[in-house]
């Protein structure tokens, strides 16, 4: 479907717009570099929340009420993560006591890159929104939760770490939810 | 008793609203960002023109268009074939001058601000959907023509109509480039 490529094009440049206008002060210590890469992570992860909660809305609108929290997590891997990428999770893995662990062996926004190590850094700006996205449906869905991510190498094994809040005054403990995704990339011709 | 029928939902209708969303949110925090309207019409057009330029590759290489011979059939294709398979609309065209170098999109609806029911306060010369005009400016350029894309009425600001007018700056040379678009 075309609206794929415009989405992949709309993302690539919203990351790359705003690390360039964090970029435009002056160069400054490795500190601060860091505080700004963080900025600029939870801007995209910020605004991948307001799109995944709309987007749940508009999805489970006529559906089914979920039963419990697997179901949710079994609905997020398959028909949302289809939506989304044109593709379901490839391994789902849980422990059973709120840790999901969701595996993408080809992670769409992150095939267009070359395998290889250079570019390992800024893979996770790619995944900022997505993670988002999965945090801002789970809100919806009454889940709360902190999605992190993680790349150990490309193409494969970009993690996404999904933690609920656990607050303590709250005697009914919330189950911890992290999911990674593995992803394989096709070398750039 | 008898289950509740639930449909499943429109996947295609949602992957469409996923980029309408996306461009809402970017929008959004293009406004916190930035007090100046003129400054986020600014970053939309850039962020458009890159995207537009990649864009035209994708969309050559998805169309089979034939080669074009005047400035009316560069903007038929792109109202015709190029909205039609990325937004799926058709937007008419009308052409504003004798010279044909003038041309103007007319949109009478617009995917984009489907989710939009009005613009915020204090916001009123914001060009919602600058990007549009980047994304056509930038890929016109890669096919080595130069143009002024602007919006010329938008129904966010009252107007009747959505239009878009796109403003050929050199003159077609056809011996000198070849050109597909």
């Amino acid at each position: 479907m075309a609206d794929e490529a415009l989405f992949l094009l709309l993302h690539n440049e919203m990351v790359s717009g705003v690390y360039k206008s964090a970029e435009q002060g002056e160069v400054v210590s490795a500190a601060k570099a860091l505080e700004e890469n963080g900025r600029c992570i939870t801007k995209l992860e910020n605004m991948g929340f307001r799109v995944g909660q709309g987007l749940i809305e508009r999805f489970t609108k006529d559906t089914a009420r979920f039963k419990d929290e697997l179901d949710i997590m079994k609905f997020i891997c398959k028909d949302f993560w289809t939506t989304v990428f044109k593709k379901q999770i490839d391994n789902l893995r849980t422990n059973h006591q709120g840790i999901y662990v969701l595996q993408d062996n080809k992670f769409r926004l992150l095939t267009q890159m070359s395998a290889g190590k250079q570019y390992l850094e800024h893979a996770s700006k790619y995944l900022a929104f997505t993670c988002g996205l999965i945090r801002g449906g789970l809100s919806n869905l009454g889940i709360k939760s902190i999605v992190t991510a993680e790349v150990s190498s490309m193409p494969a094994y970009p993690d996404t770490g999904l933690h609920p809040k656990t607050p303590r005054s709250q005697p009914e403990l919330k189950p911890r939810v992290r999911c990674s995704t593995n992803c394989a990339t096709q070398v750039l011709r | 008793m008898p289950r509740p029928a639930h449909r499943k939902p429109d996947y295609h209708k949602i992957n469409k609203d996923l980029f309408v969303l996306t461009y809402g949110a970017l929008v959004a925090q293009l406004c916190k960002d930035y007090e100046k309207d003129e400054d986020v019409n600014k970053y939309l057009d850039k962020m458009g023109y890159g995207i537009g330029t990649r864009l035209v590759e994708d969309f050559l290489a998805r169309s089979c268009v034939r080669r074009c011979h005047s400035y009316s059939e560069i903007t038929d294709i792109i109202a015709q074939v190029a909205f039609k398979m990325y937004l799926g609309i058709t937007p008419s065209v009308t052409c504003n001058n004798s010279s044909r170098t003038e041309f103007s999109l007319i949109l009478d609806k617009n995917p984009l601000v489907e989710f939009v029911e009005e613009l915020p306060a204090g916001r009123s010369s914001l060009c919602y959907c600058n990007l549009l005009c980047g994304i056509i400016r930038g890929a016109l350029e890669m096919v080595h023509l130069a143009a002024d894309v602007t919006f010329l009425q938008d129904r966010l600001k009252g107007d009747r109509v959505t239009e878009i007018g796109i403003t050929f700056l050199r003159k077609l040379d056809e011996k000198k480039y070849r050109r597909k678009k």
